[in-house]
């Protein structure tokens, strides 16, 4: 396996903040690496000083062999970039930004146009092409900064936040297109507030908090340091007493809010078994059953804790 | 073909020019007042009812256009893209900040020759007589070149609000034609007013308009030319290193 991106003692102060605190890490070709923290963290200063838009006060980042900051041009020529704020050129339509991508990125001309409509079929904005980008909405505008990103066949895509604040089927599309490129081979780097997405997609995850680089592994040992209390909801169509749910398999609290019961336990597979088994028993109808994941803040609660011994 | 070279960067320069010209320059207002301030200056100048002579006004006026309309829009272009965070995105592409910074001068310099040609043309309209075209077009060429680099250097305070800038460059910009030989002829200038005249890049090109219209210069061609020559390299170089260093601040 070759490195992809080496980050090392990255640093970023702005006055008196540091906004990223001596970050270092490694990822390898073909991983979708997750980056994840809270708003404020340092994610998108970090894929800024990544991407070679902001110069690091401390360190040094190698981007697929070439330092960001000495050969940068060399090193942005072979990835991607969707930046946390949408900006495509609004007074251009979405081919006139793919074809000036194209000439950013040298492509042949007839390339470009020929890579311009295969991005636009594949992130379903072939018909609005000749639309000026204003016109567009937050969505279909994401999915155009990702066709940009993608003009030139990049083996390293740098993604911020890309399904932040997005409709279900713009992210549920962004997503799927991750996974089908990884698969053909591209390296992502994606930054993202969201537990859940990161689970979901990444190989790796790095956490990050207040700048600092708190915890790398895969998903499913972090998870796991979540995962040992589960939060479930559930109604039911009529009133049962609360000492009864209490009693119940692998339950460690019982709380009532409303009609709704808030359950946690260690062990949410046995718990929903024992839902059902405890609703037909009593013959009282579960209206609703949720499991809630875990918020970000307690999952960070958690493996901060863990880092410390 | 190695990505960083010359000819390459020169290539995605001329990208930048066209999204330039397509995005700022092709703009209703834009172009009106690049063809109406050439056609108002004109009518200022005939209704003025001065004692000088068309044919030295002319020189001022072609002057006067050339300067304004090749450093009108170019400073704003970095706060526009930096509000848009459009900057960002070309920051992140393999562009280098000069291929950028000289991409924004190349969509200027157009804008100014073209409208400056318009000017010529209504000035020959009006009955002007042109006397050394080859010599007009020439300075027009290096003139816009040098304009537009000012252009960019009026744009190297990194801030991203395009009303400060576009104050700033007025600022700068309106003193520089009160020096610059237009309203008063360089041989009945005060020696302190020729000291300054000789500081400003605009004197030579009104020189070389002057001689290219009426055969009367004040400075030898050749300085007028080489003036404007090393003006045009000076500035051009500066604002790339400067841009270079405030690019970031942009972010
Ligand atoms: N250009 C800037 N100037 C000053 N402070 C900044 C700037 N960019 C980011 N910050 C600060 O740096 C910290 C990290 O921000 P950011 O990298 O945007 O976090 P994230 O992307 O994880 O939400 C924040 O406290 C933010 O206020
Ligand atoms: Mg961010």
């Amino acid at each position: 396996m070759s490195v992809v991106i080496h980050a090392s003692d990255l640093t970023k102060v702005f006055g008196k903040s540091i906004a990223v605190d001596h970050i270092s890490f490694d990822v390898q070709k073909g991983e979708i690496f997750g980056f994840l923290g809270p708003n404020g963290a340092g994610k998108t200063t970090s894929t800024r000083m990544l991407t070679g838009v902001i110069p690091p006060d401390t360190g040094t980042a190698t981007i697929l062999g070439y330092d960001i900051r000495s050969e940068p041009v060399l090193a942005k020529q072979g990835f991607g970039v969707v930046p946390e704020t949408s900006n495509a050129y609004s007074d251009l339509t979405a081919w006139q930004n793919l074809l000036l991508m194209g000439e950013l990125y040298g492509l042949p001309r007839a390339r470009a146009e020929q890579r311009s409509s295969e991005l636009l079929g594949m992130v379903g904005l072939l018909e609005r092409k000749d639309q000026k980008v204003q016109a567009y909405s937050k969505g279909m505008k994401q999915r155009l900064i990702l066709a940009m990103a993608l003009i030139h066949e990049p083996e390293l895509l740098f993604l911020d936040e890309p399904t932040s604040g997005l409709d279900v089927q713009s992210t549920q599309m962004i997503l799927s297109l991750l996974r089908d490129l990884n698969k053909q081979g591209t390296t992502i780097f994606l930054t993202t507030h969201n537990m859940e997405e990161a689970n979901r997609l990444c190989h790796r995850v790095g956490i990050i908090r207040a700048g600092k680089m708190v915890a790398i592994d895969a998903p499913e040992k972090l998870k796991t340091a979540i995962d040992r209390v589960h939060k479930i909801e559930v109604s039911f169509d009529r009133d049962v007493p609360d000492n009864t749910l209490a009693g119940l398999e692998g339950v460690m609290t019982v709380n009532r809010t409303g009609d709704k019961w808030q359950i946690t336990t260690q062990n949410k597979d046995a718990t929903i078994h024992s839902l059902a088994a405890f609703s037909q028993k009593n013959s009282a109808a579960i209206v609703t059953l949720n499991t809630l994941a875990p918020s970000l803040d307690e999952a960070f609660l958690r493996l901060t804790q863990e880092a410390k011994p | 073909m190695n990505p960083s070279g010359f000819s390459v960067q020169m290539r995605r320069a001329w990208a930048i020019a066209k999204k330039d010209i397509r995005i700022y320059y092709i703009k209703g207002p834009v172009l009106i007042f690049g063809v109406f301030m050439p056609l108002f200056m004109f009518l200022a100048f005939l209704m003025g009812g001065r004692q000088l002579p068309l044919s030295f006004l002319v020189s001022g006026l072609v002057g006067m256009t050339l300067f304004f309309t090749a450093t009108a829009v170019s400073p704003a272009i970095f706060p526009w893209e930096g509000q848009a965070k459009t900057l960002e995105r070309l920051a992140s592409c393999p562009v280098t900040i000069e291929a950028i910074v000289f991409g924004d001068m190349i969509a200027s310099t157009l804008f100014g020759i073209g409208i400056t040609i318009i000017t010529v043309i209504i000035g020959l309209v009006l009955g002007l007589s042109l006397l050394h075209g080859i010599m007009l077009l020439t300075a027009i060429l290096l003139a816009a070149v040098c304009f537009s680099a000012i252009g960019m250097l009026l744009a190297v305070p990194p801030t991203n609000v395009p009303s400060n800038i576009m104050m700033l460059s007025s600022l700068i910009k309106f003193p520089l034609v009160f020096i610059s030989g237009i309203f008063i002829p360089l041989e009945q200038m005060p020696p302190w007013g020729l000291a300054l005249a000789v500081v400003s890049p605009l004197t030579y090109f009104t020189d070389l308009v002057r001689y290219a219209f009426t055969d009367i210069h004040y400075f030898p061609i050749l300085i007028d030319i080489a003036a404007l020559g090393v003006f045009t390299i000076v500035f051009t170089v500066v604002t790339m290193l400067l841009h270079k260093r405030t690019m970031p601040q942009r972010m």
